[in-house]
């Protein structure tokens, strides 16, 4: 097809293929279409298989017998008839695969868990084949091993795949499949150096093994009937390509997240080429979307049950970034961003794909308005700031995961999970122990400060210093450790044969109970704090006499502690050497797990007593803002996300009533609340619009709720498959109401 | 301007006092004893932090990204009690460009409030009842200087926003209402008018109180009954936008 030429011509440059093409759209969301009568069909028959899986605890069916691969299975269908975009990750839909070069002994527990058992041959294979999780286990040093036992060092990908990876799927359809081979042999060619050390040959062998990966994902949709080896020529194959592209990646990799990246203004240029040339219709493009989203919602992977302590309510972060703006000043909103948008509305509210709109102040107002409505509607999207991203990240950036901004095809991370900071504050006043886990010296054996009267700040922040400085080292090179095990035993090929060859890598480290962290400091600080000592004299409880202030009061005295303790852990990761070079960055993020952190941390001095939650991610402590939201959320803007490169996840729940009178100022005050939020250089958020009564309502019948979506930190999940530990920790937490 | 004033708390996100997102402070104070008062801790005009307003304006200026389409509100309890603090407040809010709000139900004499109203850009204007029996009845107060509050806005043409509660028993009533929607629909100064459904959610702050609840038998009025108000206001006073 004619397109508008650029360097995208003769090069792998997707984001001038953009630039050079698209059409921004300032109108409203009038155009859109109704389901067609095959979508609700197709929508509705899933519905029903779902309704299944929900009845056999979570897994519809495991294929134990074929291990996966990006061409292992034959063609899956949901219902050939009416699905306009084919393709499933093994031959049924909702149908689990076995990914076991992340960890043979995960599969054991995974089948187990579900009723199955392990088959023969794969057994057999995996007595010669050494997995990511065995490599990582074998080269773990005592101290990592404590560490990780003692949960100060928590999460971490050493039992299952790392992912936050996001291939560029977008190259499969603009380019075809043999551009793109041909491209990585000519790299591959060049490759060359005076020495073959071990870097250069791993990058050698790396690169044989992506244009493997390519010709693996040409003969897997060759099993569904479609030459991808040329280019997409409409809207209908740009999309089947790209999902191609991605579905190879969700059949080799079972990564914790498996994002998509930023594909709808580029698609969008396919589709207003269609529209144009009466290809197709509003309602035909509308269908094929609706179908491709449908796809990614039923993105599967089978995890060990422990995982959900994590990340609770199956998620895969089939993350989509949309709109921003462009380099030019242009923003990059076209009707495909309210197309991605309206599948909320024509198939219901859904946790996958995680829909992430890239918020600027320049966005247009008509936009902003229709993504409020929509949050209104459906709970069900989250919103980063692209004005403070795009000048680190440009134009064509994505978010992995929950927060994770990178360059689509340039740039991956290596993820971290987290370090838990409250914990490193009882370390501190311990002299390292850890009273959780019987007292054992865990950190450096510093003076134990707990026999004090009361706690002095300056004493305290002196043996914080010492037990980070010796966290952030031991933190990272753990890390270095289990990704060293993944690129060798467990390596993404596809994903990076869709990548550059020259790429960024950051090492992404992360923080867990910042809230408690800052206002025990602060109770440290401005009120007396007296330990309560156990028989080995140390502290496992604190009597806090006297008021302070915290975190998510809009009141520098406070956060300015919570702004140091973030700015102070990232330059610590990033003193140390990181694997590949690889740049660490730090998240401010918790998921679900805030849950089990609060469960493995001892009471702490801002009152919160032992097994009790932390907030998730930046959020302020439940209860403890009291001036309101934008009081609050004033706190988290603080946060400085040059030092939180990996984001800063802040979760915002307010019950409809209380938003606004009208539906019409609801919508207005959500605009202005994003809008003041951002313009203050705030990174995330999440928002929901949901009454506390149909969340308890829910709990007791979940069968009326299939679809109720609810935001946590940094991504979205049917409200239903929490665990209930989970589902009263948000229905206690951050709901902003008032009378 | 080292003037203090007694203050019960503040919400930074209030997105149903006035226009927009805003900023309010609740004042200390009130004159009144409504049976349906849901915020009797705002009463006692001994109690409440005192505060300066050098003291809260940075409270303010530091959240101004969020107040662009809103502003600053005072409410209360009634905030005209505190006339000085309440008119220093909102003049150092409009010096830092705030539109700004006042929430009351005019219960003081037109004497001591009006400078503080020609400061304020808008009323939210409580009307209780406006039959004065039962305005007294149910506020200890009659409506008078409610009344006279109104007609001064109208004469200055001062923006306001008409709010009345109602409670089944008491103001929920057909009659009442078509009165209060005739009386209302002549004056040019109300852009509009907010039925506001008497709701349980104070009850625990009279218990806190050891207050006895006089409306402790009454249930909040049903949806229908809230859409009927609504449509009696729409039949007689057609020109007025009622939510």
């Amino acid at each position: 097809m004619t397109k508008k030429n650029g360097l995208w011509s003769g090069e792998i440059n997707v984001r001038d293929f953009i630039q050079n093409n698209y059409t921004p759209y300032d109108g409203d969301s009038s155009f859109l279409a109704a389901p067609t009568e095959r979508t609700v069909k197709l929508w509705n028959q899933l519905s029903e298989q779902m309704k299944i899986e929900r009845q056999r605890k979570g897994v519809y069916d495991i294929d134990e017998k074929t291990i996966s691969t990006i061409d292992s299975h034959a063609p899956g269908y949901i219902n050939r008839d009416l699905e306009q975009i084919v393709g499933l990750q093994t031959d049924e839909p909702l149908k689990r695969a076995i990914m076991p070069f992340g960890g043979i002994r995960q599969i054991y527990t995974e089948l187990e868990a579900y009723g199955k058992t392990m088959d023969p041959m794969v057994e057999h294979v995996f007595k010669y084949r050494k997995t990511h999780n065995d490599g990582v286990f074998e080269v773990y040093t005592e101290e990592m091993k404590q560490a990780r036992h003692a949960g100060i060092i928590t999460g971490l990908p050493d039992s299952y795949c790392r992912g936050r990876i996001i291939g560029d799927y977008r190259r499969v359809a603009l380019y075809g499949v043999d551009f793109l081979i041909e491209q990585k042999k000519e790299a591959k060619r060049r490759m060359l150096g005076d020495v073959m050390d071990s870097d250069l040959i791993r990058r050698r062998e790396e690169i044989a093994e992506q244009i493997k990966a390519l010709g693996e994902l040409k003969s897997m949709a060759a099993k569904y009937g479609f030459d991808i080896s040329r280019p997409a020529q409409d809207t209908k194959e740009a999309v089947q390509w790209l999902y191609f592209g991605y579905l190879a990646a969700v059949k080799e990799q079972n990564g914790a997240a498996m994002s998509i990246g930023r594909t709808s203004t580029f698609l969008d240029i396919y589709a207003e080429k269609d529209l144009a040339e009466g290809r197709y219709t509003e309602a035909e493009i509308q269908e094929i979307i609706d179908h491709f989203i449908m796809k990614l919602r039923i993105v599967r992977f089978l995890r060990i049950p422990a995982y959900d302590e994590l990340f609770s309510g199956d998620p895969t972060w089939v993350t989509e970034s949309i709109g921003g703006m462009s380099l030019d000043g242009r923003h990059m909103v076209t009707k495909m961003s309210y197309r991605f948008l309206h599948t909320l509305i024509n198939l219901g509210p859904a946790p996958e794909p995680n829909l992430t709109v890239l918020w600027s102040e320049r966005l247009p107002d008509n936009f902003k308005r229709y993504c409020a409505e929509i949050s209104v509607k459906t709970s069900s999207i989250q919103y980063e700031n692209d004005d403070i991203m795009q000048v680190k990240f440009g134009d064509d950036y994505g978010i992995a995961c929950c927060v994770s901004a990178m360059k689509i095809g340039k740039q991956m991370q290596f993820f971290g999970a987290r370090c838990n900071l409250a914990k490193a504050l009882l370390f501190a006043i311990n002299g390292g122990k850890d009273v959780k886990t019987g007292n054992e010296q865990i950190g450096p054996a510093i003076r134990v400060l707990a026999n004090d009267e009361y706690l002095d700040y300056d004493e305290v922040c002196r043996n914080y210093e010492q037990i980070t400085d010796w966290l952030a080292k031991l933190y990272i090179n753990t890390l270095n450790i289990i990704h060293y095990m993944h690129d060798k035993y467990c390596y993404e090929r596809i994903e990076m044969a869709l990548h550059d060859e020259e790429i960024v890598r950051t090492m992404a480290g992360g923080i867990a109970g910042l809230s408690v962290l800052a206002d025990s400091l602060s109770a440290i600080k401005y009120a007396k704090v007296k330990p309560v000592v156990n028989a080995d004299g140390l502290a496992y409880d604190f009597i806090t006499e006297g008021d302070f202030p915290k975190f998510g009061n809009n009141d520098d005295r406070v956060d300015q502690i919570a702004v140091d303790i973030v700015k102070n852990f990232q330059k610590k990761l990033a003193s140390h050497y990181a694997y590949r070079k690889s740049r660490p960055t730090m998240s401010i993020l918790t998921i679900t797990s805030n849950v089990m952190y609060g469960k493995k941390t001892a009471s702490t001095p801002d009152g919160r007593k032992a097994g009790e939650p932390f907030a998730p991610g930046a959020n302020p402590m439940h209860g403890r803002d009291v001036n309101g939201a934008v009081a609050s959320l004033s706190s988290v803007a603080k946060l400085p996300y040059d030092y939180a490169e990996d984001g800063i996840s802040c979760t915002f729940s307010i019950v409809p009533d209380t938003l606004g009178r009208t539906n019409e100022d609801k919508i207005s005050n959500l605009v202005g609340l994003l809008d003041g939020y951002f313009a203050k250089k705030a990174h995330h958020l999440n928002v929901n619009v949901l009454d506390r009564a149909m969340l308890l309502d829910a709990m007791e019948h979940p069968e009326k709720y299939p679809q109720l979506t609810i935001r946590v930190s940094g991504y979205a999940v049917n409200f239903i498959k929490l665990t209930k530990e989970q589902q009263m920790d948000v229905v206690n937490r951050t709901f902003h109401s008032k009378m | 301007m080292s003037l203090r004033g007694r203050i019960h708390s503040f919400e930074s996100f209030g997105t149903l006092d006035g226009p927009g997102i805003r900023y309010v402070i609740f004042l200390q104070g009130c004159p009144l004893r409504c049976k349906f008062c849901h915020n009797p801790d705002t009463w006692d005009i001994s109690s409440g932090k005192e505060m300066s307003v050098e003291e809260i304006l940075p409270r303010i200026t530091s959240c101004r990204s969020f107040l662009r389409t809103g502003g600053v509100t005072l409410s209360g309890g009634e905030p005209l009690l505190q006339r000085d603090f309440a008119l220093a407040l909102l003049s150092s809010c409009k010096k830092e460009n705030f539109h700004t709000a006042l929430d009351t139900a005019g219960s003081l004499p037109l004497t001591h409030s009006r400078e503080v109203i020609d400061a304020a850009d808008m009323l939210l204007l409580d009307i209780k009842s406006l039959d004065s029996n039962l305005c007294k009845d149910l506020t200890g107060q009659d409506n008078a200087n409610t009344l006279a509050t109104l007609d001064y806005c109208e004469s200055v043409n001062k923006r306001i926003w008409i709010r009345h509660v109602l409670v089944p028993g008491y103001t929920l009533n057909q009659e009442h209402l078509t009165l209060l929607a005739e009386y209302l629909s002549k004056y040019k100064c109300i852009e509009r008018v907010e039925l506001l459904p008497y709701h349980k959610m104070g009850a625990h702050k009279w218990q806190q109180l050891n207050l006895a609840d006089p409306l402790e038998s009454i249930r909040p009025p049903a949806p229908f009954e809230v859409k009927q108000a609504r449509e009696i206001f729409r039949l007689h006073a057609p020109g007025l936008s009622v939510y």
